[in-house]
């Protein structure tokens, strides 16, 4: 579904990837973890094509497509979707009416049909049910006054609307008390089909007791200095990211 | 901001074609015999004749305000000329059959529901078409309501006594330099009057357009809301394309008497000139309405045409418990300008006002909100709330607020919040990341921000008004 190949990437002319190479197959759950600064969120801002982060050499193909000749809306179309670290507030646009935008920008690059109001009406009040947020949250302004863990059980919300087939998750277990970690696990796991993929960055292990990844990778200093399964993880739980700092070259 | 913005502010004005229609147009200049023929064409009273000459004599002594924030080349009033009216319009026409097809067809590119049958929507249109009014629909409807609305030349030899009583009631002729300019030469425009404890069964509006070049338009608009009446207007302008910058200067009079309700709204697509800031329209507009004890006026102006804007919809608060409101939203692209805002003078007992302005500048443009409240010594207990935000659309335009309260009663309560953001790449990656395309994403953003206005708008508007709001931001994000 996704290959990295060799991957630099830089933001305003500084280096923050060194060489990343990944290789992920549909159905997979990929953490990766790593100390602040390692270039963790970068990664998903350069796949998503955010502005600022420029990637210099390697290639990514998504799909088997070149991912860096497509503009960022066309990626979200193709089905890459990232879930934001802090996401951002967008006063006076209904989240509905966002959502609906959305939903509808992907149907037309999909050859569908635009929903019609009512039947996306109904699909968004049960897509609310599935991430503990009330009815009332879709008529409010996109994320205007929500709290930190609404603002990210409504990025699950729009994953779950928007059906992508990789789904990047951005720290997202940052600020959130157990019970809306719960909340956001679960709606990932409901979304694990065997064929749709994730990217799980992340800080802690502790996301990782509820979303359980297939691999793990270890990033510092730009690269992957370490690659395992699920046990990894709880390895750096025990010992910190320290004792693999000799191992970044 | 991103390129991507920035490709997007270019869209061509959409309203800027040129009808072929034959015209009468004066020839440049203004002195007294100008002022007596617009008069004597129009078949004026001797009494209008001379309300106009007044003025006139006024304005020459006058010199142009200066104080507005808004620069542009000195306007030689010797070369414009003062009226123009379509040929085939010299004996008006009965009825639609008989209106230039040209006419016609022009309007219906600028979707303007003329036809009757296809105004079903419930919209009286009075249009004015350079000079002159051309058509208005739904007159007999109205008339059986009792609910008079007819070109305000019309309503001279018509109603005299109603004119006589409220013309320059609210704006005097010697008001500003632009009001005196317009008290002498006003060619045409609407006159709206509803009777004592009538609610106009339907949204009366007026379309205004400059077709001819180097013409000004100053139409005169005066509603009169008698005791217990209600009434909802909107006005629409356009103009094609020029090179050269057009004058418009209007004045619209509002009356609410006792217990009155008038909702007034525009809708402002003057041609803004090119994106180099070469042409466009001067609108230089004075509106103003005075309320009577109970009564209530509310502007709403949606702003996103003109070169230049210098506009101050204000309400005098006279009666007791009256009631102002001024929802804006002013939007400037390229290199246009815009100074406006609103006036609200309380002198009655438990007046209260509200303000709420939205000002939104892309490209080189700059864009001001100028407000006054003053609550004078008798009015006790009056209240105001302000809000005038800024949004930003790139990194080389500008947003002003110059907010003025005057207080001369310690009993009233006085709000005021002011903010001025930007359109965040956050805000816009955010969109894209979810599939929307630049142009979307960064009208749904600006469309949010005036969603407090907008909900002000007559329904049928508010939607031509978002979509007004994606045109003329096209090419801006930058």
């Amino acid at each position: 579904m996704l290959q990295i190949k060799e991957l630099v990437a830089e933001i305003e002319g500084k280096q923050i990837l060194n060489g990343i190479s990944l290789n992920i197959k549909p159905g997979e759950v990929h953490a990766i973890m790593g100390p602040n600064g390692s270039g963790k969120s970068t990664l998903g801002n350069v796949l998503t094509g955010r502005e600022g982060y420029v990637a210099k050499s390697g290639e990514v193909l998504f799909n088997g497509k070149n991912l860096f000749d497509l503009d960022i809306e066309e990626r979200a179309r193709e089905g890459l979707f990232l879930a934001f670290q802090y996401p951002v507030e967008i006063p006076g646009v209904s989240n509905m009416e966002f959502l609906k935008a959305a939903v509808d920008a992907h149907r037309k690059h999909h050859g569908q049909p635009e929903l019609s109001s009512f039947d996306f009406m109904k699909l968004a009040r049960e897509t609310s049910k599935n991430v503990s947020l009330d009815a009332a949250f879709l008529k409010r302004g996109v994320n205007e006054g929500f709290s930190g863990g609404e603002k990210k059980r409504n990025e699950i919300m729009q994953m779950m609307l928007l059906e992508p087939q990789l789904c990047i998750l951005d720290e997202t277990d940052s600020g959130l008390d157990i019970d809306a970690l719960q909340v956001v696990a679960n709606g990932v796991n409901a979304m694990r089909d065997g064929k749709r993929s994730f990217i799980v960055v992340t800080h802690y292990q502790r996301l990782l007791d509820y979303i359980v990844p297939d691999y793990v990778h270890v990033l510092a200093g730009g690269k992957i200095v370490k690659s395992g399964g699920k046990e990894l993880a709880l390895e750096l739980e025990a010992k910190g990211y320290s004792w693999l700092e000799g191992e970044v070259a | 901001m991103s390129e991507q913005v920035e490709s997007l502010i270019r869209k061509e004005y959409a309203a800027g074609f040129h009808s072929a229609i034959e015209s009468d147009t004066l020839a440049p200049g203004l002195d007294e015999d100008v002022v007596r023929f617009i008069s004597a064409q129009k078949d004026e009273p001797e009494w209008m004749l001379a309300w106009r000459l007044k003025a006139y004599r006024a304005w020459r002594e006058m010199t142009e305000p200066t104080w507005a924030h808004v620069h542009y080349p000195e306007i030689d009033f010797s070369s414009i000329s003062y009226y123009s009216s379509p040929k085939s319009m010299k004996d008006r026409p009965k009825s639609l059959e008989e209106v230039d097809p040209e006419l016609i067809a022009t309007y219906e590119k600028l979707g303007i529901p003329l036809h009757e049958q296809a105004a079903l929507a419930g919209v009286a249109v009075d249009a004015v078409f350079d000079s002159v009014s051309v058509v208005t629909t739904f007159r007999e409807k109205l008339y059986e309501a009792g609910v008079i609305f007819c070109p305000i030349s019309e309503a001279i030899r018509e109603y005299p006594e109603l004119v006589q009583k409220y013309l320059g009631s609210v704006v005097p002729q010697k008001d500003n330099f632009y009001a005196a300019l317009n008290s002498a030469v006003f060619s045409d425009g609407s006159f709206v009057y509803i009777p004592k404890g009538v609610r106009c069964p339907m949204e009366l509006s007026t379309y205004f357009r400059i077709n001819e070049l180097n013409t000004g338009q100053f139409e005169r608009t005066l509603i009169i809301a008698e005791e217990g009446s209600h009434v909802s207007y909107l006005e629409g302008c356009t103009a094609p394309m020029r090179d050269e910058n057009q004058l418009h200067a209007a004045v619209v009079e509002l009356v609410a008497l006792d217990n009155a309700t008038i909702k007034y709204s525009t809708v402002q697509n003057w041609y803004p000139g090119d994106k180099n800031g070469k042409g466009g329209i001067y609108n230089f507009v004075t509106k103003r309405g005075i309320a009577h004890t109970n009564a209530r006026i509310s502007w709403t102006q949606v702003e996103t045409g003109s070169a230049v804007t210098w506009k101050y919809p204000s309400c005098i608060l006279k009666g007791d418990n009256s009631v102002g409101e001024f929802y804006s939203v002013a939007l400037t692209n390229n290199f246009q300008q815009a100074d406006t805002g609103t006036k609200m003078i309380h002198l009655g007992k438990n007046t209260s006002s509200t303000i709420i302005a939205k000002g939104i500048s892309a490209g080189q443009s700059n864009s001001a909100y100028r407000g006054l409240v003053r609550i004078n010594p008798g009015a006790e207990g009056a209240r105001n709330y302000t809000q005038c935000d800024s949004l930003l659309i790139g990194d080389r335009c500008g947003a002003h607020t110059f907010p003025y309260i005057e207080n001369r009663n310690s009993s009233s309560v006085i709000e005021h919040e002011a903010t001025t953001s930007k359109v965040s790449d956050d805000q816009l990656f955010l969109c894209q990341q979810r599939g929307l395309d630049t142009e979307k994403a960064v009208s749904m953003i600006v469309n949010g921000f005036c969603r407090e206005v907008f909900k002000e708008l007559p329904m049928e508007f508010a939607v031509e008004a978002g979509k007004l709001l994606e045109v003329s931001l096209e090419g801006s994000v930058g």
